[in-house]
């Protein structure tokens, strides 16, 4: 019996220039990363204050990290996708071949959804949803750390694919059959369903976290009616975390349990049905859209407002379709799969159900309107990812509903065209959002706006890039292009391809310039400094604390009596009219633990076995993670005290906390 | 920006205009009807989007911080009479697609049958690893990566696979159906112009199916009497363990034909799917897979 398992020098494929060369330079990167930390000293600093931190807003940034590093690789895929279709037209088989293009369309989905765009949502609303609750932390913060390293679990299996082993090479949706040990006897699917596992608990986690605190913890006074829209967008999101994450859990489990133990859930023989699969991937999946672009719509409303200098416009409407959408999002997967051979009215049903998303999300673009309307807008570059999302997003939105009509969907479903859909609304709905909440909520978390003139260049690149790159490929979808084509012979598709390549490269450029952006405002950052704590004239809670915002958020908790409750405290204040005077009382928060660290080291090690049938590391590490729960039960401390004096020294150094 | 919905409409009008293949150069009724659909749908909501795309940047533009002349309203958040509006103009316009929605999805449903008096050609379609098998049951004969029909005359599909998903897709005949193992889907199409018209699987299925297309050769009636004629005399035949040797794993399969094929193979396939070597599961539950 093999002690590894699966496992042999077999499985780094020392043949493939391409992945040996990536994943070493991957491998050189981190090794130079980490002598770095320790030859300057800074190892104790990030164990101390960031790896075993609990503080929402570290955890916070730590995602938004993750989610930027993940992008990277994303698009290093998104790169070689594009290159490959740009030239293997006719005859040509391109540089890739398909077991290794298919990983790459099978990664690129994987990665962008769970480990970018997941972690970067989260990330937010880490860190701005308690700021602007009024409150000092989340209801748990110890399972917020252990969400996160749950969440990096995953990232890491996921990326040891690349030089261990395979990816899957299924698709991102990795449907049965295909998925099945039978056509899929490799490693590669195991990889993905153990990353997605390990961190979709992670994410469940999250969403338990959210509800509770958004539902039970908020500022005196902060009535739901009186809560920022993006804690509203916040709460319906998460939500639909807690109702449709355990269906991917289970499912995946049943692909598990077929891929282990020879179950039949979704085999082709003895009474398996992978149609379910299809049905119960998608009940996930279609929420899941919404659990991205919900919290996105929030930060664009937040920026819309902030920037017009207005408050948002029709506010309880926005509360509406928020949650109208929540709901309505449970009851559309089919239209993933019109073309199944269901009855005309399930079609219909199903068809007109998805249109019905439009009429919230078109009353939300007309409020942004609305809330531009009579305002001062100052074109800052959070405004300009906003209103290029709004622009594009119609378009995106047009075609989704064309998508949703049965029978335009038999044409151009798993073509091009649907690709470019489903990018049209994701880069514009969730990424430009994203970049939006970055940009707006950076100096909350730094004391420094990031530089201006880098960000402008970062967002034209993005947008000109993003329209160049995918408006052909709703061409070459309406030419009859379908998607994961490793090549093609039809030659008349390829200088649409070429074209997509190129708008690619513009991308790309966007990618530097925020890279640039980065580096050249750390570097400026004295100058680039905020002092005011409120650089955008802002409304919400957030602003009224310091920046960076100390560990217990807010000194004394505020007492919010009206919507927007620090614009209206500083229209107040210049009326002369000041709230209550500072009283410090000692304060408890949360102590630091390696208990979510730690829990994620032994996650990765029963991942890592179970997908090389190593099945004493399993048990090993299973053991590991429930001891580390023990022991983070048995804890005997578990707050530290801040006394009065530590905040009265803090804010004396940072006078610009207002109380509220 | 504006630009950007003028380059939109300029790449859609190259589009049609240089679209020789592809959803939007129908040569069926299906497809036709299908790109008309699409057409309406596309008109009711551009009605809507592109003032949108206008007034955003409009309004945008106007109330810069800069212009003075602009009327800064910092309390406007309110309006019951534009609330109403903003709910109803996205309300109207889905009620207008949902209704071409609704017709549309009876009207073109794959499985309903075309009306027509010419009798319908009746097509088994079994998708495998990784190329297309098409048995003509009533002729008696099958074709590999390699669809010929009669033009005017509707062709009845019932389709199934050997194993792995996919998705037969002609866009120009109109009407894309998976195709899945034990499982049948039924799609009906008609051709009224003679031609070549590529058709594909639109589903991944593997590492051959970059070259998992075939050609539909629509030809007219007589022609295609010939062709089964001609397909008649020469040529292997498909019984059980010809497709045994068919549904190897292959890639990028030349066309050829096959003169006689066994019958009932098509429901053997089907119910082959159903088969198990584990002695525990030897009966199929009949409720879950019997076709209709």
């Amino acid at each position: 019996m093999n002690l590894l398992g699966k496992l042999t020098w077999s499985a780094i494929p020392f043949d493939q220039p391409i992945i040996m060369g990536a994943s070493g330079g991957v491998v050189l990167v981190i090794m130079a990363i980490l002598g770095w930390v320790t030859l300057k000293g800074y190892a104790p600093y990030l164990w101390r204050e960031w790896i075993t931190s609990v503080d929402h807003k570290r955890i916070g940034v730590m995602y938004i990290v993750l989610g930027l590093i993940m992008l990277l690789r994303g698009f290093a895929d998104a790169i070689m996708m594009r290159s490959q279709q740009a030239i293997a037209a006719g005859g040509a088989q391109g540089y890739l071949p398909p077991e290794h293009f298919d990983q790459i369309f099978s990664a690129h989905g994987t990665i962008m959804i769970f480990f970018v765009a997941m972690p970067l949502v989260i990330g937010l609303m880490n860190f701005a949803v308690p700021l602007q609750l009024g409150i000092r932390d989340v209801a748990f913060p110890t399972l917020n750390s252990v969400s996160l390293w749950l969440t990096a679990s995953g990232i890491l299996l996921t990326n040891v694919s690349l030089a261990v082993g395979e990816f899957a090479k299924t698709g991102w949706v990795a449907y049965p059959p295909l998925s099945e040990l039978q056509f899929s006897p490799g490693v590669g699917v195991d990889y993905y369903l153990w990353s997605l596992q390990i961190s979709g608990i992670g994410t469940l986690l999250t969403g338990i976290n959210f509800v509770t605190t958004i539902l039970k913890i908020r500022a005196p006074g902060m009535s739901y009616m009186r809560m920022p829209v993006f804690c509203w967008t916040a709460l319906a999101s998460n939500l639909m975390i807690v109702a449709v994450f355990p269906i991917l859990t289970a499912t995946f489990a049943m692909l598990l349990l077929d891929r282990y133990l020879g179950f039949h859930f979704f085999t082709v023989d003895a009474g398996g049905n992978a149609m379910m699969y299809v049905n119960l991937f998608w009940m996930w999946g279609h929420p899941e859209v919404y659990i991205l672009v919900l919290p996105a719509f929030g930060i664009f409303s937040e920026v819309a407002a902030t920037f017009s200098g207005k408050p948002l416009f029709g506010y309880r409407s926005m509360v509406a379709a928020t949650m109208a959408i929540c709901v309505l999002s449970l009851t559309v997967w089919l239209h993933h799969f019109f073309t199944m051979g269901a009855s005309a009215n399930v079609n219909a049903v199903f068809g007109i159900a998805s249109m019905i998303i439009g009429v919230p999300t078109g009353v939300k673009i007309f409020n942004w309107m609305f809330t531009m309307y009579g305002g001062r807008i100052r074109f800052s570059v959070p405004v300009l990812w906003t209103i290029g999302f709004m622009v594009t997003f119609v378009l995106g939105g047009l075609t989704g509903v064309l998508l949703a009509v049965p029978p335009v969907d038999w044409q151009v479903h798993n073509s091009a065209f649907l690709v470019a859909h489903f990018h049209h609304v994701i880069i514009p709905g969730v990424i430009f959002g994203v970049f939006a909440g970055y940009i707006y909520w950076f100096p909350k978390a730094f004391g420094f706006i990031l530089d201006e003139r880098w960000g402008r260049r970062a967002f034209w690149c993005w947008f000109i890039g993003f329209h160049v790159a995918f408006m052909p490929i709703y061409v070459v979808g309406l030419m009859g292009m379908t998607r994961r084509l490793q090549h093609y012979d039809v030659v008349s598709w390829q200088p649409w391809l070429v074209v997509a390549a190129a708008g690619v490269a513009v991308i790309f450029a966007g990618i530097v310039c925020q890279i640039v952006q980065l580096v050249v405002s750390i570097r400026q950052r004295e100058k680039l400094r905020d002092v005011t704590g409120d650089p955008w004239n802002g409304r919400t809670l957030e602003w009224s604390t310091a920046s960076p915002p100390p560990a217990w958020n807010f000194a004394v908790l505020p007492r919010v009596a009206e919507r927007d409750a620090f614009w209206a405290h500083k229209v107040r204040a210049k009326h002369g009219q000041l709230a209550q005077a500072r009283e410090y009382k000692s304060i408890e928060v949360p102590k630091n633990t390696l208990t979510g660290f730690v829990n994620a080291f032994f996650a990765v090690v029963i991942g890592f076995a179970l997908i090389w049938h190593i099945w004493w590391m399993a048990a090993l590490g299973a053991i590991g993670a429930f001891v580390t729960f023990l022991a983070f039960a048995f804890r005997e401390q578990d707050e530290v005290e801040m006394t009065a004096e530590t905040i009265a020294r803090f804010n004396r150094a940072h006078p610009t906390e207002v109380a509220l | 920006m504006q630009h950007v919905a003028l380059a939109i409409l300029l790449i859609g009008t190259a589009a049609l205009g240089g679209c020789s293949e592809g959803v939007l150069d129908p040569k069926g009724p299906v497809a036709a009807a299908e790109r008309l659909v699409m057409f309406n749908s596309t008109g009711i909501m551009l009605a809507i989007v592109i003032p949108t795309i206008l007034a955003t940047l409009g309004t945008a533009f106007w109330f810069r911080a800069s212009n003075t002349r602009a009327r800064y309203m910092p309390d406007f958040d309110y309006s019951g009479r534009l609330e109403l509006l903003v709910w109803s103009i996205p309300l109207m316009t889905i009620l207008l697609v949902g209704g071409v929605a609704w017709l549309g999805s009876y009207d073109l449903n794959p499985p309903k049958a075309i009306a027509s008096a010419v009798k319908p050609v009746r097509v088994q379609v079994v998708s495998l690893d990784w190329k297309w098998l098409f048995i003509y049951p009533d002729q008696g004969i099958a074709a590999v990566n390699q669809l010929t029909i009669p033009v005017g005359a509707p062709i009845s599909f019932e389709l199934t696979s050997s194993g792995v998903m996919n998705s037969f897709f002609v866009p120009q005949l109109g009407g894309q159906i998976y195709t899945m193992s034990g499982m049948v889907t039924r799609l009906h199409v008609l051709a009224d112009h003679a031609g070549t018209y590529r058709g594909m699987s639109a589903n991944y299925s593997g590492a051959g199916f970059s070259d998992m297309h075939f050609s539909v050769d629509a030809v007219p009636a007589e022609k295609f009497v010939q062709w089964v004629a001609a397909t008649r005399t020469a040529g292997p035949v498909l019984d059980a363990q010809s497709y045994a040797e068919l549904a190897k794993p292959s890639q990028a399969v030349t066309p050829f034909t096959y003169h006689a094929v066994t019958s009932g193979l098509f429901n053997a396939i089907l119910s082959t799917a159903m088969q198990s070597s584990d002695p525990l599961c030897l009966t199929p539950p009949a409720s879950q897979r019997a076709p209709k």
